[in-house]
């Protein structure tokens, strides 16, 4: 329990796999797609922190599947803590009241100055927090980045493109001995 | 491994296996000394480290709470995370990168050398240069550093290409791969670097030095270490006539256990060694063990640091190989004409993309935040270590309000920026800026410091016993038989990576001990 507190504080959330790699549960909920099946959440709530989720670390490129785990993480932390379902619901409904319509239906500039508003309080700060690791924590988005992570499994860089870069010359031997 | 009675009280008692701890243990060991080692963290080895950043993380990293307090911005975005060791067998030194760089001579004379600095508390080492030489050497050779015991340097990385052409481009002398303990080829039982690119999450190759895989085997081989794993110092406790004569610790269960100890040595690194020692007040010493000149806490640095990123046209995939994989040595020197007085070095580093998306700039969001992200392959890094002033009043306290899993009041760690240090990380994001400029970079980013990894200064050494908490022996003042033993010792910070140090004051320390037991006089 003090461990959880005090990773949240530190912003430096650590998530479960909320996407398991076994037979995923598909639940057809209202559109999405989910790859597990919701806990806390209604299919709606889901679906506007999907889109709140896209907009605080938003990349064209990336499909909501790379998104839907954060959702899921917290999802799957408000079924065991009964104060984050609270902030999370709450703060969706704040999130439909801040601006001019349902979040979900306002521009992605809208959805942006919403959060704005809302930035400094505590929902913002859990949902962002639990998404710098969930998404940048996902294998489908290293890819996208370029990202190869651990490199032991084939040998380690050393004969896979540690030294590749050939648009600068290679420093001298004395300086970078080639090993 | 030996078994030490509870009441065997010939046990030496070392708190912590990291750099000070580990290395300690198995010098003591080699003279012949019984020693138990407690240490709070479980026993990992390159089979079970995970290279994933966030996994490794919860696996190796100390994550009992702590607060934070002051300007530094550490407290804002990590306010319960003022710094990034690690809690398991080896200590920090499963994280660390492997940089293992002496002292200049004048580092150990800053009160000499530098004028009069308003606020900050400098202090002459009671140790000279000279007199760490030898150990510095043993130390470098038992580490296997590179550029030293006819050790080749590394192959450098991308990274490094695009450091050494920026930064001699922008005049500067002195770069190269660096002094590390990373084995190149296979040496003293440990295997050569693979280029994994996990230096920060455990080397599993165990190219990089860890005391997890040299010193402390070494140590058990002797059949004289005791290692005690998920053993939680919480008390040193001393005798009537003020000697230091056991510890109290609990072990995995929560269930406590008293040690009795001829000697006790604490390694805990800089938060946890002056907490121990403050937690340790008792009627005969209020202030905690060892403070009558109540500096255990004071002085905490945690060298002037910050990172500075730059994005390129062409990939650089800095992620691959050695983390530390080179450094730029021309600004470690002594010039107070850059408006600071103290050096720095520039490093190269990298972090995956998920530490990346965590540090680049913590809290951030938005579009003009996640174009940046998406620029990480073209990315290129270095990190900037230069030495912070020390000052009384950032210091390490027990924050009574709040208890850890041990009931245990957990510590504080206040800290305020001296003018020095800002001065000197300001100078070093310009002249790290212009290394990449140099290069081609079309943006370069200046990085806070990252919870901080280098912990310094909370138990000082000093000449006189007033002026701080320990003797050049790492003995303290006021209890004959209590030694620190980590970098807690460090009177003031350097500019350097400080693991090369704590191992050659370790190393000191080891043969200093020895010798008084042998003399009778411990
Ligand atoms: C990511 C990273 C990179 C780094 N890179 C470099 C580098 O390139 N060069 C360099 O010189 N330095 C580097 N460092 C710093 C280096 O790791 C530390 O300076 C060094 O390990 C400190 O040694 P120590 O003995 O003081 O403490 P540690 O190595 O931290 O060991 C302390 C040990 O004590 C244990 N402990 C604490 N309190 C208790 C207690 N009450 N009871 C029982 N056990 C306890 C801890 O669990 C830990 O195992 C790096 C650090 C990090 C985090
Ligand atoms: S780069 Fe070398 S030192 Fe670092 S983890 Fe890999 S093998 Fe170990």
């Amino acid at each position: 329990m003090r461990r959880r507190e005090f990773l949240q504080k530190s912003a430096l959330v650590i998530v479960g796999t909320a996407v398991s790699t076994a037979p995923a549960a598909r639940a057809a909920t209202g559109g999405e797609q989910w790859p597990a099946p919701l806990k806390t959440l209604s299919p709606a709530q889901a679906r506007t922190l999907l889109k709140m989720a896209r907009q605080i670390y938003p990349h064209p490129g990336l499909d909501d599947a790379c998104y839907m785990t954060t959702v899921l993480d917290l999802d799957s932390e408000a079924a065991v803590s009964p104060e984050t379902a609270k902030l999370l619901s709450d703060g969706i409904a704040q999130l439909h009241s801040s601006g001019s319509g349902r979040f979900d239906d306002l521009s992605a500039e809208q959805q942006t100055a919403v959060l704005v508003k809302i930035q400094s309080g505590s929902f913002f700060q859990k949902v962002r927090s639990v998404e710098v690791v969930s998404l940048y924590n996902n294998h489908e988005v290293w890819k996208r980045f370029d990202y190869r992570g651990a490199s032991y499994p084939f040998g380690g860089y050393i004969h896979h493109g540690f030294n590749d870069l050939n648009w600068l010359p290679d420093p001298p031997d004395a300086a970078s001995p080639k090993g | 491994m030996a078994h030490l009675d509870l009441n065997d009280d010939s046990a030496v008692v070392i708190v912590g296996s990291g750099a000070g701890g580990g290395t300690l243990a198995n010098s003591l060991c080699q003279h012949g000394l019984k020693v138990v080692l407690l240490e709070a963290g479980q026993r990992q080895s390159p089979a079970t480290f995970h290279n994933d950043e966030w996994r490794a993380f919860n696996q190796l990293a100390w994550l009992d709470k702590r607060t934070t307090s002051g300007s530094w911005r550490v407290a804002r975005d990590f306010p319960n995370l003022p710094a990034w060791t690690c809690k398991t067998v080896g200590g920090t030194t499963v994280h660390w990168a492997g940089a293992s760089l002496r002292f200049a001579d004048y580092e150990f004379k800053t009160k000499t050398y530098y004028s009069k600095i308003s606020g900050a508390n400098l202090l002459d080492w009671p140790l000279a240069l000279k007199e760490l030489e030898p150990y510095y050497s043993k130390a470098e050779n038992r580490m296997g550093v590179t550029r030293t015991n006819d050790i080749a340097g590394l192959p450098g990385n991308n990274n490094f290409k695009v450091m050494y052409y920026g930064a001699t481009r922008a005049g500067y002398k002195t770069v190269h791969t660096g002094r590390m303990a990373i084995n190149p080829q296979p040496r003293d039982g440990r295997g050569g670097c693979m280029q994994l690119g996990f230096c920060f999450q455990g080397c599993k190759s165990g190219a990089k030095w860890s005391t997890l895989y040299t010193e402390i085997p070494r140590a058990e081989a002797t059949g004289r270490l005791d290692l005690r794993t998920g053993a939680m110092a919480l008390q040193v406790v001393h005798d009537r006539q003020g000697r230091a004569s056991a510890v109290l610790y609990a072990d995995a269960a929560g269930r406590h256990h008293l040690q009795k100890a001829r000697i006790v040595c604490l390694a805990g690194n800089s938060i946890e060694t002056p907490r121990l020692l403050l937690n340790s007040a008792s009627s005969m010493f209020r202030h905690g063990l060892a403070n009558s000149s109540g500096q255990v806490g004071r002085n905490y640095m945690r060298h002037t640091t910050g990172s500075v990123y730059a994005i390129f046209k062409k990939p650089v995939h800095m992620y691959r190989g050695t983390v530390m994989a080179g450094i730029i040595l021309d600004e470690a020197r002594l010039d107070s004409g850059r408006g600071f007085v103290g050096g720095f070095e520039m490093e190269t580093i990298s972090l995956g993309l998920p530490f990346m998306a965590s540090f680049l700039n913590p809290g951030a969001w938005g579009r003009d935040y996640t174009r940046r992200l998406e620029q990480y392959p073209n990315m290129a890094g270095m990190w900037i270590v230069g030495e912070d002033m020390p000052q009384e009043s950032n210091r390490v306290t027990l924050n009574t309000g709040v208890k850890d899993q041990f009931g245990l009041p957990v510590p504080n760690v206040h800290c305020d920026d001296h003018p020095n240090d800002v001065a000197m990380r300001n100078y070093a994001y310009k002249r790290g800026a212009a290394v990449y400029k140099a290069a081609g970079a079309v943006e370069t980013i200046e990085v806070p410091p990252y919870p901080s990894t280098h912990n310094l200064g909370t138990c000082r050494m000093s000449e006189k016993p007033g002026d701080g908490v320990c003797n050049k022996w790492g003995q303290s003042h006021d209890i004959k038989n209590l030694f620190i033993s980590d970098g807690s010792q460090f009177t003031t910070s350097g500019g350097e990576n400080p693991t090369l140090t704590i191992v050659a004051l370790a190393l000191r320390q080891g043969d200093y001990i020895a010798s008084q037991c042998a003399q009778r006089n411990l």
